[in-house]
Order: C-alpha cells, then structure tokens, then sequence
C-alpha cells in the first residue's frame, strides 16, 4: 500500500510540530522518519496512524483519504517506544488482543487464532513463551511481542516510534537486523521514527530527514550521506568536522584550510567535511596530532591547525603510522560539502 | 540469614519502631480483648460471642459493609475517573468533597444522613412515594456506610488511574478496540488490585463503623442493631466478657477478609509488576 501525505499541518497550542509535510512512501518499502528531538517526527507518525489528526492537510492509503479516520480504523499496526503492553494478559493473549476483539463474522476462531499466534511468535523467535506475562520478559522480548501483537492484525502498514529507544546497544543491533529480516519475510510497507541516523541508514530503504517540522531531505541512505541537501543534512548524517570560512573564485577557505567549492557563489560559507576526507600531503596545511585511538580497523585522530580549529579525522590502519600523538602532520582535504552561510 | 547486607539505612530502627508501636496500639489491646474473653471461658464466649442477637448484628454489619463498599466500588471508580481524566469547573470543590467523609465527625454525618432520609424529610418524601424506606432498616445502614467509604475508593484509585500509560490503550485502539472494548479489557482490568484495596478499606472502614451508623439504623434488637453497637450495649450493662466475646469473634472474619483480600492482590501484582 502506497501512503501519500500532502501538506500536512500540526500545531499543538502555539507550538508548531509539522509545517506542511509532504511524503510518498511506496508499497513494501521500508521508511525511516529521522530527525533530533523536537522535529515533528513523531507527531507526523501519530498523524498516519490516526493517535493525532492534522490540523491542515490529507493523509491518504492509496486512493483512500484516512486524513480524519480513527485508529481502529484505519488498519495499521504501530509499536510503542515503551512497549504498551497488556500487563495482564499473557504474551499469547497480547498476540491476540487485534483478532479477539474483532466481531461477528470478521472474528477467526479460536482455533484459528492460536494458530496465528503460534505463527507470529514463531516469526519474533518467541516461540513457547506465549504463556509468560510481560513482567516476565527482558526488554528486546517485550519490544518482540509488540512488534508481534501488531502484525497479528495483518495492518496495511507498520508503524514503529522509536522501536529499540528504550534498549540497550547489544539488544538494539540484532532487532535491528531483525526488523529488516522481519520486514522482508512480511512485505507491509513499514515506517519507523528514529533520531539515531547509524540505525536510519542501516535499516532503511529510503530516509526522509525531518527538522522544525519541515522534511530537509528524502532519499536512500547513500544519497542523504553522500549528497545531502542541505547544512541541516550534512551535519546531521555521518561525522562532519564544521569549518566557517569565505568562498572565492570557487574555492572554500577558512585559516589554513582551503577545499574546492564548485558552483558557490562568493561570500561567507560553512564547510562540512567527513573525517575520512583528510589525507596526508607535503603542501598542506599543518596540524598539531593531539591523540589517536585505534578502533578496529580505524584510527581516529584528533588534531588541532595553527588556527586553533579543531579536526576530527579517521585513517585506516595503515595510515595511522603517519599520525604520531605530539607531532606535527600536513593535511589538504580531498572533498567537502560547501553551502553558502 | 535473615537480614541481608544492604546500602539501604535504617532497617534496624525502622523495624523496631514499628514493632513496638504495632505492639503497643495494636497487638496487646487486642490481646486484651481476647484475654478478657477468654475469662469467662469457652461455654460462655460461644453463648455471647454467637448467641441469636450477636448473629443478627453480624449479618448486619457485615452485610451492610459489604454492599456499601460494593456500591463504592462501582461509584468511587467513576469518581476517580472523573476527577483524573477530565477538567472541568468547581473540579477543586467537588475534590474536596470526595475527603470530607474523612474529616467530618461521623455523628454529624448520622444526623445529615437521618435528616434527609427519614419518612416524611426531605428525600424521605420522594422515597416514600416509591414505597422505599430508606432509614431505620439495612437500607439506611448501607446508606451510611456508602458515605463514609466513598473516599477509600476515590483516593486508592486516583494515583493508579493517573499512572495508566495513555500507549496502553492507544495500542488497543490502533489494533482495531473500540473504545467500550478498550475499557473493558484493557483498563478496568489493570486497575484490578488497586481497586481490591478501596474496596477492601471501605469495607473494612464500615464493619467498624458506628458513629453515623447509629443515627439512621434504628438500633432495634435482632432487626437493625450493628454489632459495634451490641458491644457497647454489653459494656454498659458491664458485660465485658461478652462484649470481649463479640470483639473477638469480629477481629476474626475482618481478619479473615482482609487476608484473604491481600492474598489476591499479591497474586495480582506479581502478574502485573
């Protein structure tokens, strides 16, 4: 199902949350909304799950304008940062909860309800655990049942805020692999809110970038790290030392640093260059090595120019001879995202 | 062993304390009253402390307890749902009127309560006209007691209801729950435990209750006497073995209840914790 939002609007009181929002998301795709606290990122999830209604705008499910349509009716499944979970009721009987209440002729039977059940916690890898109460599961369980429990009901979409949030960093990566091996096995197209860019671009089809309730960029994972569109993007995406300095005749200056600027019109500017841009050479400008950790196959190295700018650089392995803590190393910078200040 | 190393103060001092505050106001009064029955030995605790009056007046506390905390239990949740979930105007006024049964002397709370009830009184008028008579009868006991249980109720669900997570009945929402369903199954049911605890307070509060009680009861032998008040004929006719008789044999069964209700609600929260 495809989900198109046109120019949606939300304020709560005098507080703006989304500033005319609009966004396609293609059938089966997986979405990540991404963004710092504070963006509307939240809010404009609540607004396609139907839990919050725009004050402007529509919201519709393929041809079906739900702009105004309940939650129960709108056949989505969303999962909750702190799991919401029936405590009452076993693990099975939460599974259950979007079929049992269901009426009449639209409610399965019993028996084909359990199977349903057994079906999904099979798929979470909670199999045999459908007796357990909530209060009896870790977090990534409780997260699992949620994420279960709102499959249960076959939604049209799945909508999950800020879905690993509340777990710890071991837990957060393998249900991250999860929800992607989960979202393949199921095909439901799947949106999920994140302020953790590592977790957007990891997990996502496409990433749409939200800030001040307005969406500053939507595309793949490579395209919003490797060309964002704006300042917001870049320093928001990936590591990104920030240098403020002038552009003249096409080239970025700032102290000792200067980089190609294509395309920019002279004047004040902001430059945005990842770690990995900075390479060793004779010409370049100097930098005093301050220290270097070694992480894996990495060195990160932080260093400091004679103009007191601070650097934030990573090398290979290989490279790391070349940066000595206490020394002194000539740098130049291969590329750099340059937008006029 | 039976105390654990542990960061957390006080555990010495705090047991003690109360210890010896639980056994000074509490456990040896009460064992006096035992004792005292006890003194006129076993033939003569069972010929008071069930004799065809006592029995009656069991019957109608306890009975009476019951029904008022039951009615409690149905119209404090409304209360309580009422006063967390909604503003309204005077919420402040009706707030405080929920804690006035706690402070008013429970005598003037008889002599309102009788006032508007009596036949021929105020709502005694409208009553009489439906042929119900609401003072000097079970009705009139309950009515009482519905009064002063009311906050019990009110205030142990309060904080309960405040906590409700609002995601927990948006997850019932978004998985298709209507909203009576979503009441039903999803927020009544956790507020379970909390809701056994008012009840058991109000009730608990109305087998002692004698004050207000004995305005609008009638106090008539046999039909309408509570049993705190038998005690209290008993001990001015200086039976004090048999009004120790009743005593006991009420500490009981409220012991008994109340156990029993705690039981429940430790099951209860171990699901829930």
């Amino acid at each position: 199902m495809t989900i198109s939002i046109r120019q949606v609007e939300k304020s709560f009181g005098r507080y703006p949350a989304l500033g005319g929002v609009s966004l396609e998301i293609k059938d089966g795709e997986l979405l990540a909304l991404l963004g710092p606290s504070g963006s509307g990122k939240t809010t404009l999830l609540r607004a396609i799950a139907g839990l919050e209604f725009p004050d402007k705008g529509q919201i519709a499910f393929d041809a079906q304008d739900v702009t105004f349509a309940g939650a129960a009716e709108r056949g989505v499944g969303f999962v909750f940062q702190q799991y919401a979970l029936f405590k009452h009721m076993t693990v099975a009987r939460n599974v259950a909860f979007g079929l049992d209440v269901r009426k009449g002729k639209a409610k399965p039977s019993k028996a084909a309800i359990a199977a349903r059940v057994e079906e999904l916690l099979n798929l979470v890898e909670l199999g045999g655990l459908g007796k357990r109460y909530p209060s009896q599961l870790s977090g990534g369980q409780r997260q699992r049942v949620a994420l279960a429990r709102a499959l249960a009901v076959n939604p049209r979409v799945l909508l999950l805020d800020e879905p690993f949030g509340a777990l710890d960093a071991t837990v957060r990566k393998s249900l991250r692999k999860e929800l992607r091996r989960i979202h393949d096995a199921t095909g439901v197209t799947t949106i999920f809110v994140t302020h953790d860019q590592e977790e957007a671009l990891e997990l996502a089809d496409r990433v749409a970038i939200l800030n001040h309730g307005v969406i500053e960029q939507v595309g793949t994972p490579a395209e919003v790290h490797d060309a964002p569109a704006s300042p917001f993007v870049c320093g928001f995406v990936g590591e990104a030392n920030r240098f403020e300095g002038e552009v003249s005749g096409g080239v970025f200056r700032a102290g000792g640093i200067g980089v190609a600027a294509p395309g920019v019109a002279d004047g004040k500017a902001v430059a945005f260059v990842r770690p990995h841009e900075f390479v060793i050479a004779p010409a370049g400008f100097g930098a005093h090595i301050q220290r270097v950790t070694l992480q894996g196959p990495l060195a990160h190295v932080e260093a400091v120019t004679s103009d007191g700018i601070r650097l934030q650089i990573v090398a290979s392995r290989a490279d790391a001879a070349n940066y000595a803590a206490g020394a002194t190393a000539n740098l130049t910078v291969r590329a750099a995202h340059v937008y006029p200040a | 062993m039976f105390r654990r190393r542990s960061a957390i103060p006080g555990f010495g001092l705090t047991l003690g304390i109360t210890l010896t505050l639980l056994s000074v106001v509490v456990l040896i009064p009460l064992s006096a009253v035992a004792l005292k029955a006890a003194g006129i030995g076993w033939d003569g605790f069972v010929a008071a402390g069930f004799s065809e009056r006592a029995m009656r007046a069991y019957r109608l506390s306890f009975g009476a307890a019951f029904a008022a905390a039951a009615i409690n239990g149905v119209f404090g949740m409304i209360t309580a749902w009422a006063l967390v979930r909604y503003q309204f105007p005077g919420k402040t006024v009706l707030n405080a009127l929920v804690d006035l049964p706690f402070a008013l002397p429970t005598a003037v709370a008889g002599i309102a309560l009788v006032t508007l009830y009596q036949p021929g009184n105020l709502l005694g008028v409208w009553l009489d006209a439906l042929h119900i008579k609401a003072a000097f009868n079970f009705t009139g006991v309950t009515i009482a007691l519905t009064f002063i249980g009311l906050p019990f109720v009110v205030r142990t669900l309060e904080p309960i209801m405040r906590d409700l997570a609002a995601d927990v009945e948006e997850a019932a929402a978004s998985l298709g729950a209507s909203r009576w369903q979503t009441v039903m199954r999803v927020v009544l049911p956790s507020l379970g435990p909390a809701w056994l605890t008012g009840f058991a307070l109000a009730f608990a509060r109305g087998v002692g209750e004698y004050g207000s009680v004995i305005f609008i009861a009638g106090n008539l032998p046999f039909k309408t006497e509570i049993a705190p008040l038998l005690i209290v004929i008993q001990l001015e006719q200086y039976e004090y073995g048999a009004a120790a008789s009743i005593a006991v044999v009420m500490l009981l069964v409220s012991f008994a209840m109340l156990f029993v209700i705690n039981a429940i609600q430790a099951y209860a929260r171990r699901l829930a914790a």
